[in-house]
């Protein structure tokens, strides 16, 4: 009945000379124990296992050394008994010829084992504990790629298996493994099948496929699973029929979509050495710690199939089968078509190397210099998986990315087929290999980029909203400071009457300017004090004391000046000690030098102020319309905006015109009651020209007096801010306009956030003292 | 109906297709404001395919303001992060001759590079995480910064405000996980071997090496 199964075939393929028979003349035998076992923790495909032992542990066969680190990975464990000399970077079998971590296990002979956990009835064992074990046995896929089984074992729930294939196929030339693994062992394998067939439900149809070349493998299977469901199946031998994809196909007729995995289609497969280890795992707890591998090739004195210790150095290997380097012209790990050069003997075996090939020059000589491609089309006819090979050759000389993948260059299974039959010699899999990795590459750095660009936005934004944040609350201190302002002019409006209208007593005078020379001669004092120890003081005391010393100074001139405000016929009084505060001062040099800058703004008068600024305003306002005029005769569209701020400027100089008309008057009858004989000579001269302001100007001493220092600041606070928002304003419109002197406003703002902060700072002192 | 269009077939047919066009404008104006594209979709596709360091050489402060410089005419040769893999992809975007890299603005690295801070002797100013684009750098006032190394972009704005030059670019580790395949030595340095007559290729491309 089985030999009417219906197989289909595979596009393309081909034969090369197989190169099979020399190796299955001695029989399988179990390789001695080399002195020395090298572990690599990434046997497998996906994240490298962890390591749980330390170095010089003692450890027997069976041990765990690393566990599986995530789903993706596999347990690696201690193949015999020894101890753990290192866990070091060791050359490991890969094409690349770099180094990974490995374990390096001295062996002390003994393989004594630690007892293993075997499961006679694991029949009745669920599926749950069945794949616990595999997974425990750190079992990976023992074809070639490395596959984690218990991932593989375990499909999602929304993919039911209707399909479990065993691949016996070995299509690949030389490689005899599975062969001699079928001859020997078909009860471990059916029984193996059976327990995947249990862990995937049951599926509908299990299947061993096996290339006709292998007559004694199909007859042992074919008995051993005479008595179950397992159908062993034989087909035609072609290359590269034992692969994943190309098997599926043979046996079900069914084809993988590209880029999805069998078990869409509700197929898993596994390898016939695979199978056997997951039987042996189950039923004896024995972890992957030994595989068959092919030792094969000319150069060697023996060829056959070694059951071996994983971590065997492959030199050790090729001395117990009499291997001549000289002979060698390369040596290759897997097959002819597939496998790569190894660059050291000093490699390890691993899971996944079911051959070594040792050939000579003459059975496998170096490739010939590859030359232009011809478009003969034969690798064409030749591609299992029907792709265009040269076309993709074309798309991955020039680097054309885009072409590749729209030419499924990711179903290409990489089986050196093209390479095989094309008549140049043009190694084509290299290619194609090249081309993948760089696409690769290209996805993560892509994907790398778009993180990086969402970062960056995410920044961008951050940044946007804490500023935006920032100025919410300065509106909101603003609008704070204003009620104040408001609560305080309504205050003032209050009780300012009552405390104009009457003069204040003279005996009240008195006793105000006793308090009042207290607090200078105490103010003197602390400024004394301040400034004394500054000559030995460290710089950081240095600045503190400066502070002190600043301090010190406000709360002196503020007494003074209500003192000099309080009485026109004491003004002799503060006279002196204005002056000797900052004469002791004077002998301190940067902390006066200070000090007395600090006074002469203070000293210059409201009238110098303005005249200052009256004049600063004539050059701008002169400027501005030098650049207005010019912008009018380039007709720039920045010309309105100009002449809008020419007639600003020029309303502000006609306002600071007015407040200095007002002052003038104001400022010369202020000091009048201080020093009347000064007073006399300068105030005389406009004294009558504005004899009402005069009077306005009294009354605005008065008010003056009043006034305590904190409320001065407060005022000199308010007025701050309002310039502040004025020249906010102004940066914002010349921002918006990216006007040229963008600069300036800048600076101008920062400046008057500076002061601000400053007079603010004196007035919580101010207060403090209040 | 078939009477009025039988005797006046001109103002009928004028009729039917002025009727079509107000339909079809009306459609069109419709679809015009319903499907309209925010944005310069050109920019968007461009500054997917700059590599987003961020790192400013291009002279434009960041990727996606050299994208809409691109857009609006500028030379796509001045990003060396990208290198030519971009230049040549702006180009095939844009459909233009793909110039070589301006070496004005930086040259091209062979080994993308991460910025490392040497933590002994970082005061921790915090200068470094305020230049940095990606937020990739971690730390607080006086305290030691590092480096989270898997979102740097090895842009280099880091290096320069540094106070005590304690951050340096090193290149990226890269080991047997990220190796991959090198494409094989071009045929055409071959192509003039005659394959046949055998030995003599290899003679040749061995004499052709020493010399």
């Amino acid at each position: 009945m089985t030999q009417l199964i219906k197989v289909w075939d595979i596009p393309g393929g081909v034969h090369p000379p197989e190169n099979k028979a020399q190796s299955l003349i001695e029989p399988l035998t179990p390789l001695a124990i080399a002195p020395q076992l090298i572990l690599p923790l990434n046997q497998h495909i996906g994240a490298p296992a962890k390591v749980l032992v330390e170095v010089g542990q003692q450890v027997l066969g069976g041990e765990l050394l690393a566990e599986a680190d995530g789903v993706f990975s596999a347990h690696v464990h201690a193949p015999t008994s020894g101890t753990v000399a290192a866990i070091v970077e060791h050359v490991v079998p890969h094409p690349s010829g770099m180094t990974d971590t490995c374990i390096i296990l001295d062996t002390d002979g003994q393989d004594s084992w630690q007892p293993l956990d075997e499961a006679p009835d694991y029949q009745n064992l669920d599926k749950a504990a069945l794949l616990a074990r595999v997974r425990a046995a750190g079992i990976a896929g023992l074809g070639g790629a490395g596959f984690p089984t218990a991932v593989k074992l375990n499909p999602r729930a929304n993919q039911p298996i209707d399909t479990l294939i065993i691949n016996g196929t070995e299509c690949e030339p030389y490689i005899t493994a599975d062969d001699i693994l079928m001859q020997n062992r078909a009860d471990e394998i059916i029984a193996g099948t059976q327990i995947l067939s249990k862990l995937l439900g049951e599926p509908g149809r299990v299947v061993i496929g096996i290339e006709d070349n292998k007559p004694d493998a199909i007859a042992t299977l074919r008995e051993a699973a005479k008595d179950t469901r397992i159908e062993v199946v034989s087909f035609p031998t072609k290359y590269p029929s034992g692969g994943e994809k190309q098997l599926i196909q043979i046996l079900t007729g069914r084809e993988v979509p590209a880029g999805q995995i069998p078990a869409s289609i509700g197929i898993v497969c596994q390898n016939v050495g695979t199978t056997a280890a997951v039987y042996r795992a189950v039923r004896f707890g024995e972890p992957l710690v030994k595989r068959i591998t092919t030792v094969v090739g000319e150069a060697l004195d023996t060829q056959r199939n070694v059951e071996v210790l994983l971590g065997t150095p492959i030199r050790f290997v090729l001395e117990q089968h009499g291997f001549n380097e000289k002979k060698a012209s390369r040596l290759v790990m897997g097959g002819p078509m597939m496998g790569f050069s190894l660059p050291d003997t000093s490699v390890p075996l691993v899971k996944t190397t079911n051959c070594i090939l040792a050939p000579t020059r003459k059975e496998l000589p170096p490739p010939s210099p590859a030359q232009a491609c011809i478009r003969c089309g034969m690798c064409a006819e030749a591609c299992p998986a029907d792709l265009l090979p040269q076309q993709l050759f074309w798309y991955a000389q020039s680097e054309d990315l885009e072409k590749l993948e729209a030419h499924n260059l990711f179903d290409c299974i990489e089986c050196g087929a093209c390479s095989f039959v094309c008549p140049s010699h043009i190694p084509l899999v290299q290619y194609y290999r090249a081309a993948k990795g760089e696409i690769r590459q290209h996805r993560i750095d892509k994907e790398k980029s778009d993180r990086s660009r969402r970062r960056f936005e995410f920044r961008k934004e951050r940044i946007a909203k804490e500023e935006a944040e920032k100025e919410a609350k300065r509106l909101a201190r603003k609008k704070a400071a204003e009620e104040a302002k408001k609560k305080l002019a309504e205050q003032k409006a209050a009780t300012g009457d009552a405390k104009t209208a009457p003069a204040p007593a003279p005996a009240d005078d008195e006793k105000q300017r006793a308090k009042l020379e207290r607090i200078v001669a105490a103010a003197e004092d602390s400024l004394k004090q301040a400034q004394k120890p500054l000559e030995d003081a460290t710089d950081e005391q240095r600045e503190k004391q400066q502070a002190r010393i600043k301090q010190a100074d406000v709360k002196l001139k503020a007494a003074q000046d209500k003192l000099a405000a309080l009485g026109a016929a004491t003004s002799a009084e503060p006279a002196p000690t204005d002056k000797a505060a900052p004469a002791k001062a004077a002998a301190d040099d940067p902390v006066s030098a200070a000090i007395e800058r600090a006074k002469a703004k203070v000293a210059m008068s409201p009238e110098d102020k303005l005249r200052s600024s009256l004049e600063s305003l004539y050059k701008r306002l002169a400027k501005a319309e030098d650049k207005a005029r010019e912008a009018r005769e380039q007709d720039s569209d920045k010309a309105d905006a100009l002449e809008q701020g020419v007639s600003k400027l020029k309303e502000k100089i006609a306002s600071t015109q007015k407040e200095l008309d007002e002052l003038t008057p104001s400022n010369v009858a202020e000091p009048t009651p201080r020093d009347p004989s000064t007073s006399d000579t300068s105030g005389g001269a406009t004294a009558d020209a504005a004899s009402n302001a005069i009077e306005k100007a009294k009354a605005r001493a008065a008010a003056m007096s009043t006034m305590s220092a904190a409320d001065k600041l407060r005022n000199q606070v308010d007025s701050l801010e309002a310039r502040l928002e004025k020249s906010r304003a102004r940066l914002s419109k010349a921002e918006a306009e990216n006007d040229e002197n963008i600069d300036a406003f800048k600076a101008g703002v920062e400046k008057l956030e500076v002061k601000l902060a400053a007079t603010r700072e004196q007035l919580a002192q101010q207060n403090e003292q209040a | 109906m078939f009477e009025t269009i039988a005797q006046h077939p001109i103002a009928s047919a004028l009729i039917a297709l002025i009727g079509l066009a107000l339909v079809f404008g009306a459609l069109l104006g419709y679809a015009a404001v319903r499907f309209k594209v925010e944005g310069d979709p050109l920019v968007e596709q461009i500054d997917t395919l700059l590599p987003q360091t961020q790192c400013g050489q291009c002279g434009y402060p960041g990727c996606k303001p050299y994208a809409q410089a691109i857009a609006n005419g500028d030379a796509i040769n001045k990003c060396p992060p990208g290198g030519q893999t971009t230049i040549n992809e702006l180009a095939d975007l844009l459909d233009v001759e793909a110039p070589t890299l301006d070496e004005e603005h930086g040259e091209e690295s062979e080994v993308p590079t991460v910025a490392f801070i040497r933590e002994d002797e970082c005061i921790g100013c915090t200068k470094c995480i305020q230049a940095c684009p990606m937020d990739a750098i971690l730390g607080a006032a006086k305290q030691m910064h590092t480096v989270i190394v898997d979102e740097c972009t090895g842009c280099d704005l880091c290096v320069e405000p540094c106070p005590v030059d304690c951050i340096d670019m090193i290149p990226v580790a890269s080991g047997i996980r990220d190796w991959s395949w090198e494409l094989p030595a071009a045929s055409h340095e071959q192509a003039d071997l005659i394959a046949t007559d055998t030995g003599r290729g290899h003679t040749q491309r061995k004499t052709g090496e020493a010399a």
